[in-house]
């Protein structure tokens, strides 16, 4: 599967299938910080990711001072 | 997961609230949360026109959004900072917005009405999320009065307001801790009241929200914010919500029951009022107005190339 990052726009390609949750733990990503995006729609953490979707994980943390 | 209302399949999960929700009603949820945020606090009435500050991000596109899906009167206040791309992203995506909706946009052009935020931070030493802050505070202010608003509307979400909360809770903020309200009402005839429709909503909740109606804003932060503290406070408060969903929420509401009413204790002095630009004021010059002649000062001691 392949895994866009935004706003890095980096991308990573993982060998094998695995479910939302395991996706984010191995981006060490916290749950409730990021979208997962596939096909326009938002996916869960109990979805399982297929090895040829596109994925997209969009961050949604934004602040300043 | 299973939507919580209609069972089909949901696109978010909401831990705080143990729910999943689908497109439609995830939709209907966020938009009633609003509208019970607005009615719980007193924010506005159905007759009072509103003046939402946008800056192109999801939070302030999705604030604006539900207003005009409630039904509110609204105009938008975009102010051009003059950060590089990001701040000419930005414009074009609100206006794009304004457009596609038939609503107005006020521009302000911080260039032209004083000094962007990266001269601002350059000739002051300030921090730009600092220079920037102060400069938004004015302009907000100026330009509701300017216009005839009595009310400026603002996307801070959730994760905003226990941020800063933590914030002002580690370094005991009293002052500050005593206004951390959603609704700010004006202490001065230059000051209009100041609503935050969406602190109950997380940031999770307003992005979807954007994703869910389409609405295109900026996904690039910007560039000043690397590094913030605020961002670190949201790391550690996101990091507590892992293990104990709520945390933010309880957080929030309970310093708002408990703990804010005696911070907030009787009013001390009013502002006064700045003798260069007429704006509210704690000292006889206001802070932008000394940020502006030390900005002046500064220039004129540059070589011209570099200034």
């Amino acid at each position: 599967m392949r895994v866009t990052l935004l706003p890095q726009n980096r991308t990573i390609t993982f060998p094998k299938r695995m479910s939302v949750a395991s996706l984010l733990n191995k981006l060490d990503l916290l749950p409730g910080t990021v979208m997962v995006i596939r096909d326009a729609a938002l996916l869960t953490d109990d979805e399982v990711i297929q090895l040829d979707d596109e994925i997209e994980v969009r961050s949604v943390i934004s602040g300043g001072l | 997961m299973k939507c919580k209302r209609c069972r089909a399949r949901a696109e978010i999960q909401l831990r705080s609230h143990n729910a999943g929700f689908c497109r439609p009603c995830f939709v209907m949820y966020f938009q009633r949360q609003v509208e019970r945020t607005i009615h719980k606090h007193k924010m506005f009435t159905s007759d009072e026109p509103i003046l939402v500050a946008v800056s192109g991000g999801k939070d302030s596109l999705a604030l604006w959004d539900v207003l005009i899906a409630l039904g509110y009167q609204t105009e938008g206040l975009y102010l051009a900072l003059g950060i590089g791309e990001y701040s000419s992203d930005s414009q074009c995506k609100t206006e794009a917005f304004a457009d596609s909706h038939d609503i107005p946009l006020r521009i302000v052009q911080l260039a032209e009405e004083a000094v962007t935020v990266p001269i601002a931070a350059q000739f002051t030493n300030r921090v730009p999320c600092a220079a920037c802050g102060m400069m938004k505070r004015h302009f907000f202010d100026q330009a509701a009065i300017d216009a005839g608003f009595t009310v400026l509307a603002t996307g801070h979400n959730l994760d905003d307001e226990a941020a800063r909360l933590l914030g002002n809770v580690l370094h005991w903020q009293t002052e500050y801790l005593a206004r951390e309200k959603p609704v700010l009402e004006p202490s001065h005839p230059q000051f209009v009241r100041k609503v935050r429709p969406l602190y109950r909503l997380s940031e999770l909740e307003s992005a979807a929200y954007a994703f869910f109606r389409g609405i295109d804003y900026v996904i690039e932060e910007c560039p000043n914010s690397v590094g913030a503290t605020q961002l670190i406070y949201k790391e550690m408060l996101n990091r507590l919500e892992v293990n104990m969903p709520g945390t933010k929420l309880t957080f929030v509401q309970d310093f708002l029951r408990s703990a804010q009413p005696a911070f907030a204790g009787p009013d001390k002095s009013p502002p006064q009022t700045c003798s260069e630009c007429g704006m509210p004021s704690f000292a006889t010059v206001c802070s932008f107005c000394r940020l502006q002649q030390e900005v002046e000062r500064k220039r004129g001691r540059m070589p011209a190339s570099q200034s």
